[in-house]
């Protein structure tokens, strides 16, 4: 880990530190409410995440594949296992566990452009219905082969754009591609954060009451405006200037939030309030992910056409 | 509190590797619903989709109850030499029964009836074979015979939900999904219950515990 990273985790450090310092006053000052307690809860959860991720940009290149390989994993799990499929899936479902996802991440640690941005997209997408078919189930069969594509478009390949970011060549930015990768994480997070922030302080307008009753316009305004300032800010992690990193970060802010939207349109359908119950606070895996998921392919899209 | 006696090192040992292999694979979650995790002796009772099953169920518990926690299971299949009988014997510390119990033979409910005098707890699966459809099948009266002979004994309603999918029928690869177990009240025999009744009444608290579906 370079110079530059560590001191990135050290401001990260920071303000948890004083994220907890506000949480505990908050709690001795008004008591253990429900709200207050679910922040805490996330606090925690958020230095545990900090510490992992920390833990993989030590390990470099490999760290960052094996945790975002492990990601994937987790959200594609918690996506199959809310969507019904059939017994005539299994098939369909042993590829994409044991043969989509790890190849996936494979074609990214050996950087073939060409194969893993159209391999889910083009191949997969043809061949897992085939695989769908062979047990002769033809019940909902377009509506289960849909399902188990989105799972993979969503948990695979999207997530699979973030460790992607380590294989683009930008000049005068070799070996720091890491920070790219921390770049996006911190922008679409703290716009998560701060949309959160935002609405519990300011929030009155429901900008998706059916979708997500905890969303405010207030919330989504003051958020993604302070998320977008602070990409700004952090331009000197990346190969942007000043304004193109306010650029980048307010699409990367956007795609979070249309993200959130569409993983809780389908949570709403479901009949569920969260996809799962991995992290502490916030629900599953794909909870905490569904703004990145979206955020990720664009941003990677973008940077690789505007500086490569 | 729980009896360990007979519980050799390498069967505590092949019991943490079990229970850490079905956590990691199917992320297995119990929800105490209707009651707490109390380590008094009680018959918890649940659907039966799988082999994985009542490991399943029996990983779940909390550790100071699996130890005290025995699962009832057919001395025809399990009986045999091998790493089976060491599996059932020294691992879970199941309670074998004869399926189709002879005259001369151990009478099952009896053999029942003792472990839960003793002190602890049995995993029954009522509808005494697997079932590979949806729902429940008709639950065999052993369950009524036993909360007969143990009146005071707390029958728990189990419902697991999802290994189906993780472990089809046939397949050996399992699948990495996510598996919930809900615990439902407890239930006993009532004064006068016919046996129809009783086993009606049973099935249907097992089936209350199946998640809504959207």
């Amino acid at each position: 880990m370079d110079r530059q990273t560590l001191n990135v985790f050290i401001a990260v450090g920071l303000f948890l530190a004083l994220a907890s310092l506000v949480g505990q006053i908050l709690k001795w000052k008004k008591g253990a409410t429900p709200v207050i307690d679910n922040l805490n809860a996330r606090i925690n959860a958020w230095w545990v995440m900090v510490a992992i991720l920390g833990v993989a940009f030590f390990f470099g290149k490999a760290g960052v594949l094996v945790l975002f390989y492990l990601l994937s994993f987790f959200a594609l799990r918690e996506f199959i296992t809310l969507t019904q499929t059939r017994m005539g899936d299994y098939p369909a479902l042993v590829a994409a566990f044991y043969c989509v996802l790890p190849f996936q991440y494979f074609l990214i640690y050996i950087e073939w452009y060409g194969l893993f941005s159209i391999f889910i997209p083009v191949y997969v997408f043809l061949l897992m219905p085939f695989l769908a078919s062979i047990g002769g189930d033809t019940t909902r069969f377009l509506e289960r082969t849909a399902k188990v594509q989105w799972g993979l478009m969503i948990c695979v390949f999207s997530i699979s754009h973030v460790p992607a970011l380590l294989t683009l060549n930008i000049a005068g930015y070799e070996g720091r591609n890491l920070l790219l990768i921390a770049y996006l994480v911190l922008v679409v997070q703290s716009s998560d954060v701060l949309q959160y922030i935002w609405g519990k302080l300011f929030g009155k307008t429901k900008v998706a009451p059916n979708l997500s009753p905890s969303k405010t316009l207030e919330g989504l305004i003051g958020g993604v405006a302070s998320a977008t300032l602070l990409g700004g800010v952090l331009f000197w992690m990346t190969p942007f200037s000043f304004f193109q990193a306010l650029g980048f970060a307010f699409v990367i802010c956007l795609m979070g939030f249309i993200g959130g939207l569409v993983m809780s349109a389908i949570k709403r359908d479901r009949g569920v309030k969260d996809w799962g119950h991995m992290i502490e606070g916030h629900g599953g895996m794909l909870d905490r992910l569904d703004s990145v998921c979206f955020a990720a392919p664009v941003f990677f899209h973008l940077v690789r056409f505007n500086f490569t | 509190m729980s009896r360990v006696s007979d519980y050799s090192w390498r069967g505590a040992f092949v019991a943490r590797l079990i229970i850490g292999f079905a956590a990691a694979v199917t992320g297995a979650r119990a929800l105490w619903v209707g009651c707490a995790p109390d380590p008094k002796p009680r018959v918890y009772f649940a659907n039966h989709n799988s082999h994985g099953d009542f490991v399943l169920l029996w990983s779940s518990l909390p550790a100071h109850m699996r130890g005290s926690t025995r699962p009832v299971a057919g001395a025809d299949y399990w009986g045999k030499a091998g790493v089976r009988s060491f599996l059932i014997n020294k691992v879970f510390r199941g309670v074998l029964i004869d399926r189709a119990p002879k005259a001369d033979g151990p009478n099952p409910i009896e053999q029942m009836g003792a472990v839960l005098d003793g002190g602890e707890s049995l995993i029954l699966f009522p509808e005494g074979t697997r079932n590979l459809e949806d729902g429940l099948l008709p639950f065999k009266s052993g369950l009524f015979h036993l909360a007969t002979r143990c009146p005071d004994v707390e029958l728990v309603p189990v419902w697991i939900d999802n290994l189906k999918r993780v472990m089809p029928k046939g397949r050996t690869l399992p699948l990495p999904l996510l598996c919930t177990l809900t615990f439902g009240t407890p239930l006993q025999l009532q004064e006068g219950e016919t046996k129809a009744d009783f086993l009606a009444r049973s099935r249907e608290a097992l089936l209350a515990l199946t998640p809504e579906e959207a």
